[in-house]
């Protein structure tokens, strides 16, 4: 094993990882920007350095600052957690160029999975299900038009250089269309400088599933069942479980023997996610794959009995899994929320300082945080401030434990999307387990 | 004269007037970025653009004052 790593990360991530590295005896090599000299990561490692201004690009985002650190502290290995630099391929490129562990992929797999087109390309020809959508920009209105009739409406109208859900319209007819392209081309030229537009096939209210996949260096690549996140808001995920209540066992080995063909056809090595909308008659459509460990990645552990981040540092080192695709458990139920410092009508992001922190405590419970009591909670990064993760023998067993454990959930200073948390957990479409992409517009919005 | 302010912390990441820009009511004016989430901060006033207080990447707090309009 490493005898110390690099985590180039902040908050509940960072923390999560230095956790099991304490339990390997990895040592660990912290980093933090201005803002963040007092964080709870920085308390966790067992050195820190700082790394620049609060902004990322100047700290988290410094690749340059960051393999120096690496290479002056002896560190064998960097964990790039989840966001930031970890699906940046010329980092991990970096890496592998100045001999230090990137743990996570190749660089290529990273650069062909980032990419809209590329991933598309390389999932068709593995014979992985694909939305239906172009692989050009569209040329003008009338191409669109000639497209959405190929796919039959609804269609869903993407700028290239969205992200953040401007530039995105679902469309139902060709009226509809024609006025809602000129609206976004111009807009996203506004605002991205980049007109360009694509079209795909909108999946309606679709389940968002996902497969967790392991892959080792001697082509050993396993599935860990999957994780339900249709409850969303701002195509952010809010809530996490597994295993999915929408799955029967012959989809559940289908998809994972399918995410498992994919992984195997990039050559992927490591932990990663293959994410795919499901419709209501269970036809499945890859959306996209994160080379990285996810933020959801604790539900896994809890019903696989696996430390997701060991088998990552474990890999990372050469060494080779050691069970099999029969011999990984999925055993009971598990729940994951996330604690965003936002207001929880308006989804508006709520900076402050924790005056307060209660977690809730019990059998089943598990905390991940980045945060403690007197934390400053920045503009800076992103407002997730903790997770609540919890655990029963079966779906019921894991909803009541985690309406009692929101309920004890006690945050302080800043506003935060508890109060819309306690709302899923005791709505009756929840705890009947049929949620879509379309349950916090359609049950929660204007509510709480 | 009407002033338009930020409506919380963040960074300025695009300004879309310029002065002497005619402004109507509900435009964006700024796009503030705070917590990774882009905030578009529209004018509650119809007016001209007298001046624009802020430079794209600035950092501003709540209540900072962000374009004036006349």
């Amino acid at each position: 094993m490493f005898s110390k790593i690099l985590i180039a990360n902040r908050g509940e991530i960072a923390a999560r990882i230095m956790r099991t590295c304490m339990s390997l005896g990895v040592r660990t090599v912290g980093i933090y920007s201005d803002a963040d000299a007092k964080a709870l990561h920085v308390q966790l490692a067992d050195e820190a350095y700082w790394v620049g201004g609060s902004r990322v690009a100047e700290s988290y985002l410094n690749m340059e600052r960051i393999i120096e650190i690496a290479k002056q502290t002896g560190a064998e290995a960097i964990h790039p957690g989840y966001g930031l630099l970890s699906e940046n391929a010329a980092f991990a490129k970096r890496c592998e160029a100045e001999g230090i562990v990137f743990i996570g992929p190749a660089s290529g797999v990273i650069a062909q999975m980032g990419s809209k087109i590329e991933s598309r390309k390389a999932m068709e020809a593995a014979g992985v299900p694909v939305v239906p959508g172009i692989a050009h920009p569209l040329s003008d209105v009338e191409e669109a038009v000639e497209v959405a009739d190929r796919f039959g409406y609804p269609v869903m109208l993407k700028a290239s250089a969205g992200g953040g859900g401007i530039g995105m319209q679902v469309v139902r007819d060709e009226a509809e269309l024609r006025k809602a392209y000129a609206g976004n081309q111009k807009r996203a030229a506004d605002f991205f400088g980049d007109g360009a537009m694509y079209l795909e096939k909108f999946i309606e209210n679709p389940h968002h599933i996902e497969i967790q996949v392991l892959a080792d260096s001697f082509g050993n690549t396993l599935f860990l069942w999957e994780r339900e996140c249709s409850i969303q808001r701002r195509h952010q995920k809010v809530v996490e479980e597994a295993p999915s209540p929408f799955l029967n066992s012959e989809l559940r080995i289908k998809m994972g023997q399918t995410a498992v063909q994919a992984a195997r056809s990039i050559g992927y090595r490591n932990a990663g996610t293959i994410e795919f909308l499901v419709d209501d008659q269970h036809n499945f459509y890859f959306l996209e794959m994160n080379t990285r460990l996810q933020v959801e990645h604790p539900v896994t552990e809890e019903i696989t009995g696996l430390d997701l981040v060991e088998w990552q540092l474990r890999i990372a080192n050469g060494e080779r899994l050691p069970f099999r695709q029969e011999e990984v458990s999925l055993d009971g139920h598990a729940i994951e929320v996330r604690i965003y410092a936002e207001d929880p009508k308006t989804f508006f992001p709520s900076p402050g300082t924790v005056q307060k922190l209660v977690f809730p405590e019990g059998p089943g419970v598990r905390n991940e945080t980045g945060v403690n009591e007197q934390s400053v909670v920045t503009p800076f990064y992103d407002p997730m401030i903790a997770k609540l993760v919890v655990k029963g023998s079966d779906r019921q067993d894991a909803v009541k434990r985690l309406q009692a454990a929101l309920d004890t959930y006690q945050v302080e200073g800043i506003k935060t999307n508890l109060p819309m948390l306690r709302d899923v957990a005791q709505h009756p479409v929840f705890q009947a387990g049929h949620t879509t992409t379309d349950f916090v517009a359609k049950y929660l919005q204007g509510k709480s | 004269m009407s002033q338009i302010a930020a409506s919380m912390a963040g960074n300025v990441w695009k300004v879309l007037v310029n002065p002497g820009d005619q402004v109507e009511v509900e435009q964006d004016v700024v796009i503030l970025e705070s917590m990774k989430m882009e905030i578009p901060i529209a004018s509650e006033f119809s007016g001209t653009v007298k001046e624009v207080k802020v430079n794209e990447g600035d950092f501003v707090n709540e209540g900072d004052i962000l374009v004036e309009l006349e």
